[in-house]
């Protein structure tokens, strides 16, 4: 059997962990090629539904990473996002998707070194957790 | 503490005690119309009816064990607007918290209501309820349903209540203006009605109703039904649990649903205006189909099945009342409440809320704070 790698949908916004991703790209930091990056406006904008759909379809973990507290662009986006996390993670919890498979986190545009070890850190700790039960259930 | 007063009622008749209480609410012109549970014919169908004339609550049946749907939305449809007189709603406790949670969503308007709340023995679902009343009279069969299901019968006629009504721990109505007690109490002997709020202590009061104590009966059979009730409930948790434990075992324990979406128009907190499912979000094209089939080799039709209650769930889940209206309405016999109840005891208890409790208490996806579950970001503030 091939070794399980991780697929992971992340969610970043725009404003600050978009940036810093590809400064850790310009940089030629090294990290794990698993992260599908989905551009957005602001994590406030990362709607629930994104999220379940990405988990049905198989990926193994969803990454949201947006401004730190009190630096959101639109003030607030993301208080109101890690309230969507909670609720997804109460949610998805109770049918054995495990809440470490849904994460958030604040990385600044600045930190490109940060966003690495994000990306490491979740491929490590998703390579341990194993492949998601919907890699290989049909479910829609 | 509330003011209670008695309703009598003569010739062992307390539907029509009630319907005499409900005549003098409406002469007392405070509300300009009475919503309450009336039948359409002597065939006992029954539905939510706007009535002004006194004379027309003869039908008018607060104690009938039906529940056709959960009439916090027509309630909604009843204030949500300026308006210049109030109504009266005669609902059940279930409804009133659905309206609860309408109103904190903006779509009903409390001031504009005069809420009575009944205590609920519990209802049958649709069809059963017209199969309990069959040929007999549907205003004596209530009250025969009601003698029986307050001496403790399980199965009134040889039905079950609905799951949903076996679950239920809020049989008393304590967020409405006004409430109606049967519950401890010999129904053919009198009725008692508590106050809550200042307008429905000045209805009562103008009402003149004679004032009566707090019967010790009352309150331990009250103690009792909610501890059954909240037993049921917790092996309906459990049971649930078990039968969703995977994203397998949710798939086949949904594997019924046809996407009709029942089970959201009928649910009273699923508060879209359109559901986002019934938008060409969800055209898919046709070669999309055979994509996502390519992935796994075949694909299921309807698809978005899973999605779509997982999406419900995390729409409505904070707000889920338990009225079991979704079960009622599912024409494949899904038990969609038990699914979303469980659901829902865990997404409110993790914000510290309860659906339909107050007005006071926000809902939990409306606000936030500044420092908060730190442990879902790493324990980051
Ligand atoms: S999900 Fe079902 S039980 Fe909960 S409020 Fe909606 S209809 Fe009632
Ligand atoms: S009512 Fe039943 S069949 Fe229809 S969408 Fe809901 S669960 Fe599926
Ligand atoms: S703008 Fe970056 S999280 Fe809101």
């Amino acid at each position: 059997m091939e070794e399980f790698e991780p697929t992971i949908v992340a969610f970043v916004c725009n404003w600050c962990t978009y940036t810093a991703a590809d400064l850790a790209g310009t940089a030629r930091m090294t990290q794990f090629p698993n992260v599908r990056l989905i551009r957005m406006m602001c994590t406030g904008m990362v709607d629930p539904k994104y999220v379940i759909k990405a988990l049905l379809a198989g990926a193994d973990a969803v990454l949201i990473s947006g401004c730190h507290p009190g630096d959101c662009h639109y003030i607030n986006g993301n208080y109101k996002a890690r309230r969507r996390v909670k609720l997804l993670q109460e949610i998805l919890t109770g049918f054995g998707i495990d809440t470490r498979r849904v994460k958030l986190t604040w990385v600044g545009a600045s930190e490109g070194n940060e966003f690495a070890e994000t990306v490491n850190h979740l491929v490590n700790e998703i390579r341990e957790l194993g492949p998601i039960e919907t890699r290989e259930l049909m479910v829609v | 503490m509330a003011t209670t007063a008695k309703i009598e009622v003569r010739d062992k008749n307390p539907v029509a005690a009630l319907q005499t209480f409900l005549a003098q609410v409406l002469e007392d012109e405070y509300v300009a119309g009475v919503l309450a549970p009336r039948h359409l014919n002597d065939n006992g169908a029954l539905m939510p009816t706007l009535v002004t004339d006194p004379a027309m609550l003869d039908r008018v049946d607060p104690l009938a064990p039906a529940f056709p749907f959960n009439a916090a939305k027509t309630l909604v449809k009843l204030t949500n607007g300026e308006m210049v007189n109030k109504v009266a709603a005669v609902l059940k406790p279930c409804e009133i918290r659905a309206f609860v949670e309408l109103v904190k969503l903006n779509q009903g308007n409390m001031d504009n209501a005069l809420l009575i709340g009944v205590d609920c023995l519990g209802s049958f679902g649709n069809t059963e309820y017209l199969n309990y009343v069959k040929d007999a009279d549907p205003i004596a069969s209530s009250q025969e349903f009601a003698r029986a299901a307050l001496a403790g019968e399980e199965s009134p006629g040889g039905t079950p209540i609905a799951k949903a009504c076996m679950a239920c721990e809020h049989p008393s109505a304590v967020q409405a203006d006004l409430s109606i007690g049967l519950v401890g109490l010999d129904i053919d002997d009198h009725l008692v009605v508590s106050a809550h709020t200042a307008r429905g202590e000045g209805l009562l009061s103008r009402l003149g109703l004679p004032d009566v104590a707090e019967a010790p009966s009352r309150a331990k059979a009250m103690a009792e039904l909610v501890k059954k009730r909240t037993a049921f409930r917790d092996k309906m948790f459990e049971e649930t649990n078990e039968a969703t434990a995977s994203v397998e075992k949710l798939a086949r324990y949904l594997s019924g649903c046809v996407n009709c979406y029942n089970c959201r128009v009928a649910c009273p907190v699923c508060y879209c205006k359109e559901c986002v499912f019934v938008t060409d979000v969800f055209d898919h094209k046709p070669w999309q189909y055979l994509d996502w089939a390519g992935n796994k080799g075949m694909l299921k039709m309807p698809t978005d099945t899973v999605f779509y209650h997982l999406t419900r769930l995390a729409h409505m889940s904070t707000a889920c009342v338990g009225c079991g209206q979704c079960s009622n309405a599912c024409p494949n016999d899904i038990p969609v409440m038990e699914l979303f109840r469980t659901v829902a005891a865990r997404t409110q208890a993790a914000f510290g809320y309860e659906a339909g409790k107050s007005t006071d208490d926000a809902p939990p996806l409306s606000v936030f704070q500044e420092k908060e579950f730190s442990e879902v970001t790493g324990g980051v503030d």
